[in-house]
């Protein structure tokens, strides 16, 4: 449905975008990870046809970017990172303006925009001028103008951004409720988000892609470990050497905390029965116990770790912890 | 509905829940107002003098002492209001970041530009159409030429449509409306300073070249009465000159 194929952008002399290919299958979501700068951004802008790329093809639905903008402009929904809207417009107002923009007929964009206002809740407040709307209601009706011609393509620029806890889950939600119908490529630097709705996710750094696969794999190859947190009220001496004793435990790390330390384990393997057990055991009194996941910081650690040792280029194929020696498990 | 017409649509409504389009209206309509007041009064005050002087009534040329001033000083006020009724065009969509929905809808930037135009003539045609009231008010009380007045309006129509050409080229280069307005303003004040250069290299090819590009001499000869293709085709051709650099301009924003 999408496909990016030696896409490259310069800005005069600074390079955004630098060679990058993928392909987004049909009913695909695709997420776009990266930190702020990163060309994440500059990708999306190439694919909504908003600025051409410098090298490189980019289609959307069977259209050239370059040579058949229009025919990409009637196939997509896009939803920038700052919602485009009106404040002197109501919500009802604004989604007519935007179906009729598309080219809607009276009668469907009618149909549409009450379908539309139900799919994102916008029900309680469609009537109300949009410069009166809380920033989670105005992100709704930024998504719902990206629907409401019912693009076989979305593209949505972190759509989460700005919104609270609740709206955030609502949100993904939504996009995983688009999904199979739509193809989406949505971006984000929030790792859990892209892990919780998309099928396959793209790392983008310096715009140059370091890493595409699916969030399990992507995350497993990258994870040497399940790290475990561990506070105890009155440990011995000697605590740290016995739960290094412990089967499946890797290695255990003190702390600027007093009395915490960090838990490697063996991936895979759930050890929080474990050590609860051996710590009431010995009596250290067990005070905290949690899974530290890894952030992206350190995913992102990792990976331009990689590129600065690894130099340019085949950083798809590269192990990036050395696991494989190490643990026997494949990916899951 | 054609996007062409759906942007229209859209504009004319900002326009009219904007509080920028009444003031300027309620500015320009109260100035248009005190000027033919002030020179009606001032012919009036002239016919009571030449009554003192001749004892008879004058045969008062009104088309000189009343309209072709009022002509001339609207020209004037046009110069600084109509960079306000222009600014937010463009500058405002770009600081909303709007510029992107449109640019990545089936719109294309003839269609934008041209519906954004037309909106903001329509508006000044409207508002200029009330100062018609001048004249009529004045047709019950005293007797005065038409066809001058009819080229005064076609002079101002004209006018203002190129400043707002240059109005909305001026706010497609920025997302600063106040920005865009000195910048328009500057521009038409630059187009109007040239004639006077001109006048000062006298008939050289240059100086006439220069008188020419400026719109002074061509809103003088409509104004005087004086209906001549030259003068429209001068309006005309320098109205769709800015908008097409307008249109480049936004077509540029893509590739920058």
């Amino acid at each position: 449905m999408i496909t990016v194929q030696h896409v490259s952008k310069h800005y005069g002399r600074h390079t955004a975008l630098d060679d990058v290919t993928f392909h987004v299958k049909t009913g695909e979501i695709l997420a776009f990870l990266g930190p702020n700068g990163a060309g994440k951004t500059t990708t999306m802008r190439i694919l909504t046809c908003f600025m051409p790329q410098s090298e490189g093809t980019a289609t959307v639905a069977g259209f050239d970017c370059l040579d058949q903008p229009m025919g990409v402009k009637r196939h997509l929904g896009y939803l920038p990172e700052t919602p485009p809207l009106y404040p002197e417009l109501t919500v009802d107002e604004y989604l007519t303006f935007v179906g009729r923009l598309k080219r809607l007929t009276p009668r469907r964009l009618a149909s549409r925009k009450s379908h539309v206002i139900d799919q994102v809740g916008l029900g309680s407040v469609h009537h109300r001028v949009i410069g009166h709307l809380s920033r989670g209601y105005r992100q709704r009706v930024g998504l719902a103008q990206a629907l409401i011609h019912d693009p076989p393509v979305l593209i949505l620029d972190e759509p989460t951004v700005g919104l609270d806890p609740k709206q955030i889950i609502e949100m993904r939600g939504l996009i995983k409720s688009l999904a199979g119908s739509h193809t989406i490529i949505l971006s984000t630097h929030i790792l859990p988000e892209a892990m919780a709705t998309c099928d396959r996710v793209v790392i983008i750094h310096r715009g140059r892609i370091v890493a595409e696969d699916s969030p399990d794999r992507l995350s497993s190859r990258l994870r040497q470990s399940e790290k475990m947190s561990l506070t105890v009220k009155q440990p011995r001496h000697d605590w740290l050497e016995r739960l290094r004793t412990l089967p499946g435990v890797l290695n255990v790390l003190p702390t600027a905390e007093p009395n915490t330390c960090t838990i490697d384990c063996q991936l895979e393997q759930d050890l929080r029965e474990t050590l609860s057990q051996f710590v009431v055991s010995q009596g250290y009194g067990l005070l905290e116990l949690k899974p530290l996941s890894l952030s992206l910081e350190e995913v992102f650690l990792q990976l331009t770790h990689q590129e600065e040792d690894a130099g340019i280029g085949e950083l798809n194929d590269l192990d990036p912890i050395g696991q494989s020696s190490r643990n026997e498990q494949p990916p899951a | 509905m054609t996007p062409f017409q759906t942007i229209l649509a859209k504009e004319l409504r900002c326009f009219f829940v904007s509080p920028v389009f009444y003031v300027v209206g309620a500015v320009f309509l109260f100035i248009s107002g005190l000027i033919a007041h002030l020179m009606t009064a001032n012919a009036g005050q002239q016919a009571v003098r030449f009554l003192q002087i001749q004892n008879t009534y004058a045969q008062l040329n009104l088309n000189e002492l009343v309209f072709r001033s009022l002509f001339y000083s609207l020209d004037f006020v046009l110069m600084f209001l109509l960079p306000i009724l222009t600014m937010r065009l463009f500058a405002e969509e770009r600081k909303l970041q709007t510029f992107e929905l449109l640019l990545t809808s089936p719109v294309g930037i003839n269609e934008l530009i041209s519906a954004k135009y037309i909106s903001v003539l329509l508006i000044y045609l409207g508002l200029l159409s009330l100062t018609s009231l001048t004249p009529i008010l004045l047709s019950l009380y005293s007797s005065f030429h038409w066809n001058p007045i009819l080229t005064g309006y076609v002079a101002l129509a004209l006018q203002g449509g190129f400043f707002l050409a240059c109005g909305l080229l001026a706010s497609a280069t920025t997302e600063n409306q106040v920005v865009a307005a000195f910048l328009s303003f500057g521009m038409i004040l630059l187009i109007w300073l040239l004639g006077g250069l001109g006048s000062l290299l006298g008939d050289t090819t240059i100086g006439t070249v220069l008188a020419y590009l400026s719109f002074s001499e061509h809103y003088d000869r409509l104004v005087r009465g004086l209906l001549e293709a030259k003068d429209i085709v001068y309006y005309v051709s320098g109205t769709v000159l800015m908008l097409f650099i307008a249109h480049r301009v936004v077509d540029s924003h893509r590739w920058s």
